[in-house]
């Protein structure tokens, strides 16, 4: 397929020339944490990246953090450690971080600063764009209005993923949102549209780098996806340009290209740790928990790279995966990042506990854009209705669950017991499924009528009178008269 | 109009170091590097100056060049704002490219655009500040009127005949001085009007827990605290939408693309049940989404209230709503902590809680230049972190503004909307507002405000005690309580926004829905006290009074009538 845009038609990305010999300036004149004092430098801008040569040829990497007229100060995103003042030479690269834009991503595997790790041949594209990117003009956004079909009922049922929005999954250590971000990527489409899937694992381990390569291998061989892996030991601050890059790159395919684009990033608390660290070694002032103030703007910078655009066919869609600490949702991560995002899906662990995968709290999971993304012609006519029904029972079952923990099941209402073998059946039937398992929207919903249709249809208050005639299974669809409970 | 100023020597992230800076003055506007990126003076020594640029300072370099522009960060106030889209700085985004590279925005107005002038003074008249010379028909909402300027005083000595002008052509001179339809207002200084007002007339917002419980008058404040997912967005474009100002201006504070993109969509669609015009024909946007850059975000809470003052200043009521006024205290506390000020509470400086009043002291009902009457009204998102209610920007705002609106988790979880907590909530205008109601023929407005109120705390006293001794062992009467306090909740203070007839509620309609539950709660606690059992007055089906809301016309009255009536005599005659 050849881009829809080319590159340098409205961004001002670089063209790659033959590069000149780069003057090189040995002249460093302090090394303090992760910054050097170079002096005697001529043309530099601002946050212009560099390469720090060592005298045994270690290159490192760095940005430009302050430039006056005689000298810059660099940081060295591999830190400084065994660097001394003579002998390092540092040349910089004309302009702020960049990556090639190209189609040539699809099907590779990248460390966290786009060098292959699959072996192949490094990507090179005609032109180079900078990764911090540029807003979208609000003025020619759309509001998102279509679905992505994860094939995974609890979100595509009841928090339906919609083509444009951010929509993170809140999850604390040892629950498996990893796997659950892989079977998304695997797994999610747009109906045959140009898909495509860029991942990036942000701190991870080793082993689940490792896990995340195997279950997307084959939908990379299709050259679908795009990873970007910075590991655990990789430097910190590598770790704060690898979303930039992966949602660089899914700019280009979704907005020049014309695919809709998944971004994954997991885990946005190492990010967020990476950037806290970062930001105490330049000696700001910290605020909440010791995270810069900009640390809303920040997550910001890169949440609100999601999106669609009038005139263009393609879409970002972002879905960030982060560990609350101590599972406390009211830390400055998971805080800041529900005030950017449209919705989240939580992660629960007594569900975890109890066998469900995906073990997806619903009272604590919303898409907030799934009105509009989910329905009549979208998904299916009944979409709304079943899953405001659904939840609605949930609510109620819960505080049935809580009055039984009182008074004991057997003491509750026949109607109350009811909606507790509801819920039984809804987590049995409905929320779990295999990590291999892709239900189609038609299947989810189906499986939900299936476990709605064990209450009375009087039960089913929040469904008009014709979608009850349609779809309930039950014995008696006597949707006659009042309510339950 | 731009003279060169010097160029830069030090470029550290938005802040920049100008070499023979002399002739700045601090806080004047300048143009860095050869992008022309705008830029606030901050300070000056010697020969140099600290410039912070308000847009993304990546590439710039030492030895480029800095431009002084003689005024400080200004607004370009004139016909063609309403129904248009801005960044913080009021420069127009509607007819940008798809993506704001720095230094890609410029003016706020169409410099081409004609716009038809019919005059309203003749040569020879003398005027006064704020006098009306002519007027245009900016949308088919509102007319525009030009002013004259707030110093200027004397005798028209030109003025242009009726027909098509540019904003920049002279339309009239008054006193020697060349006046255009345009002109430049800088936005930190308050624009001046002749007094204050006391303000008795309600902004009715058509949100039915405003109005009736923590109701506000024109020219008056609020604050709108709630965590994340408790609805504040939501709210705060109901009222956008149906509130009944003459002028909106919505400034999107480092919030969300695609919140606005909807906000915009829904603007253009809605007709304003009032005027019949588009919704977009009376509101002016302000977008500065969380990615753009962090100091025009700062700007854009200014540059909204100076807008509405411009409207305020032709005559006509406006409101300015800021969401979220927490991002511009963080765009504060980060540009306070790249010049090193010394951090207050959380980081945020010190003159955070004056800067905030100072803010919210730009509301009023106001007496014009020109001896009208007009209002500017400001609605204020609060977001505090992790909910916090004690953090700095919460707890001052709550210590400057009239009403708070505070938003409840808890009400949100349970699908509770507009989650306006009724325990946290006050107003500190409803007293004037029941003399405003009872002089338009409405006492009992007071006393029904003040019977719901005292039936949601009992309620919530009961069921705290009903969650440990169960339901039953309560009296009848507490009972009652129970069932009506739901009906409140459900039959009046929750309100859709997606329905088409209770996304706006008409006064009257409001009204009747409160008395109907009032109503109903006298009539049971009679019948209860009178011997009937409980458990047949909990049999009793009490479902359209939750339904009625929704399920008739805005301002359909009799409808809620009809049903209290049919109500009453059931609750007499039960089965």
């Amino acid at each position: 397929m050849t881009a829809a845009r080319m590159p340098g038609e409205e961004h001002r990305d670089e063209p790659v020339q033959p590069e000149p010999q780069p003057i090189e300036y040995s002249s460093t004149a302090s090394i303090r944490g992760p910054l050097i004092v170079i002096e005697g430098v001529q043309d530099i801008g601002w946050n212009e990246v560099a390469e720090i040569r060592l005298v045994d040829g270690e290159v490192r990497h760095g940005v430009v953090l302050d430039v006056s007229l005689d000298h810059a100060i660099v940081e060295v995103l591999e830190g400084t450690a065994g660097m001394r003042l003579n002998g390092v030479r540092t040349a910089f690269g004309g302009g702020p971080m960049s990556v090639p834009i190209t189609e040539e991503w699809l099907g590779r595997v990248c460390d966290g600063r786009g060098e292959p790790l699959d072996g192949g041949p490094p990507i090179l594209g005609s032109h180079r764009r900078e990764i911090n990117g540029t807003p979208i003009n609000p003025a020619v956004r759309i509001p998102p209005s279509e679905p992505i079909i994860t094939g995974v009922s609890a979100i595509d049922g009841l928090a339906t993923l919609v083509r444009g929005q951010k929509l993170p999954i809140f999850s604390v250590g040892g629950l498996p949102h990893l796997e659950l971000a892989a079977q998304i990527a695997v797994q999610a489409n747009v109906a045959g549209e140009p898909f495509a899937v860029v991942f990036a694992a942000l701190g991870v381990t080793h082993a689940d780098a490792a896990s995340l390569r195997d279950t997307l291998e084959t939908r990379a061989g299709e050259r679908e996806t795009v990873m970007f892996i910075n590991t655990a030991d990789d430097p910190v601050v590598e770790r704060l340009m690898t979303p930039r890059l992966a949602l660089t790159v899914a700019e280009h395919l979704a907005f020049e290209c014309d695919r809709h684009v998944l971004v994954l990033l997991a885990d946005m608390t190492n990010y967020a740790e990476a950037l806290r660290q970062v930001s105490a070694a330049r000696g700001e002032v910290p605020t909440r928990r010791g995270y810069p103030g900009y640390l809303y703007s920040d997550l910001a910078s890169l949440f609100e790279r999601a999106g669609r655009m009038r005139g263009r066919r393609g879409s970002v869609t972002l879905v960030p995966v982060l560990t609350m600490p101590a599972g406390d949702i009211t830390h400055p991560v998971p805080d800041l990042t529900g005030y950017i995002t449209e919705g989240q899906l939580v992660l629960a662990a007594d569900l975890h506990a109890r066998g469900v995968y995906p073990p997806l709290d619903l009272m604590g999971s919303l898409s907030r854009l799934m009105r509009r993304g989910a329905g009549e012609q979208l998904t299916r006519e009944d979409h709304l209705e079943l899953s405001d029904q659904l939840y609605s029972l949930m609510a109620r079952a819960l505080q049935a669950a809580e009055l039984a923990e009182i008074v004991g099941a057997d003491a509750l209402p026949a109607a109350d017991q009811g909606l507790l073998a509801f819920r039984a059946a809804l987590e049995r039937e409905f929320l779990s499924q295999g990590q291999q398992e892709a239900r189609t929207v038609e299947a989810t919903l189906d499986l939900g009528w299936q476990v709605a249709s064990r209450l009375p249809a009087s039960a089913l208050t929040m469904v008009s009178r014709q979608t009850l005639a349609a779809r309930y299974r039950g014995g008696e669809p006597d949707a006659e008269h009042g309510h339950v409970g | 109009m731009e003279l060169s100023a010097g160029t830069i020597t030090r470029v550290n992230g938005p802040l920049v170091e100008v070499a023979g800076g002399c002739d700045l003055r601090v806080a004047e506007l300048v143009t860095v590097g050869s992008r022309q990126l705008a830029g606030e003076v901050l300070s000056l020594a010697g020969e140099s100056a600290t410039v912070q640029v308000y847009e993304e300072t990546s590439g710039l370099r030492p030895r480029e060049a800095v431009l002084a522009t003689g005024r400080p960060l200004s607004a370009e106030l004139g016909p063609g704002l309403l129904g248009g889209v801005f960044d913080g700085m009021l420069r127009r985004l509607q007819d940008a490219g798809p993506w704001l590279e720095p230094g890609a925005l410029r003016g706020a107005l169409d410099p081409e655009r004609r716009w038809r002038f019919t005059p309203s003074v003749r040569p020879g008249e003398q005027v006064e500040p704020g006098a009306v010379l002519g007027t245009v028909p900016e949308t088919d909402a509102i007319t525009y009127r030009a002013l004259v300027p707030h110093e200027l005083a004397g005798t028209i000595e030109t003025i242009a005949d009726e027909g098509e002008v540019t904003v920049g052509e002279t339309i009239a001179t008054v006193a020697g001085h060349e006046i255009t339809l345009a002109h430049t207002w800088p936005v930190r200084r308050p624009r001046p009007a002749a007094g204050r007002l006391s303000s008795g007339r309600p902004l009715i917002t058509g949100q039915r827990v405003v109005d009736l419980l923590f109701p506000l008058c024109q020219g008056s404040t609020a604050g709108v605290p709630g965590g994340f997912g408790t609805g504040k967005t939501l709210l705060l474009q109901q009222i956008a939408k149906w509130c009944d100002a003459d002028v909106i201006v919505y400034v999107g504070c480092g919030e969300r693309g695609n919140e606005l993109a909807e906000l915009l969509e829904d603007f253009a669609a809605i007709e304003d049940p009032r005027s019949g015009q588009r919704l977009m024909d009376r509101t002016v946007t302000i977008v500065n989404t969380s990615n753009m850059p962090l100091l025009a975000r700062e700007a854009s809470i200014y540059t909204g209230v100076t807008v509405a003052e411009h409207y305020r200043d032709m005559g006509y009521d406006a409101v300015v709503i800021a969401d979220s006024t927490s991002r511009w205290a963080e765009a504060l506390r980060e540009s306070a902590a790249r010049t090193e000020e010394l951090p207050a509470e959380e980081g945020y400086p010190p003159e955070l809680s004056s800067t905030l009043a100072a803010f919210y002291e730009r509301a009023g009902r106001f007496q014009t230049l020109a001896g009208a009457q007009a209002s500017v009204t400001i609605l204020g998102a609060v977001s505090p972190p992790g909910g916090d209610l004690a953090e700095p920007v919460t707890a001052h705002t709550r210590r400057f503004v009239r009403a708070v609106w505070s938003l409840d988790r808890q009400l949100a979880y349970a699908r509770h909307h507009p989650a306006i907590s009724w325990t946290d909530s006050s107003s500190r205008d409803a007293e004037s507002l029941a003399a405003f109601k009872a002089a338009e023929g409405d006492d009992g407005w007071a006393q029904r405000r003040r019977e719901a109120l005292q039936l949601l705390m009992d309620a919530d006293r009961i069921e705290s005690i009903a969650q440990l001794t169960g339901v039953e062992s309560l009296p009848s009467p507490e009972r009652v309580a129970l069932i009506c306090a739901r009906l409140l909740r459900e039959g009046v203070l929750q309100q859709s926004a997606l329905s088409l007839n209770d996304r706006y509620c008409a006064p009257a309609k409001q009204a009747a829905l409160l008395a109907l539950v009032l109503d109903i709660n006298r009539a049971l606690l009679a019948s209860a006290n009178g011997g009937t059992a409980i458990e047949r007055i909990e049999a009793l089906d009490l479902s359209d009074v939750a339904r009625v809301r929704d399920e008739c016309p805005a301002d359909d009255v009799d409808a809620v009538t009809r049903l209290g009536a049919e109500i009453q005599s059931r609750i007499a005659r039960p089965r």
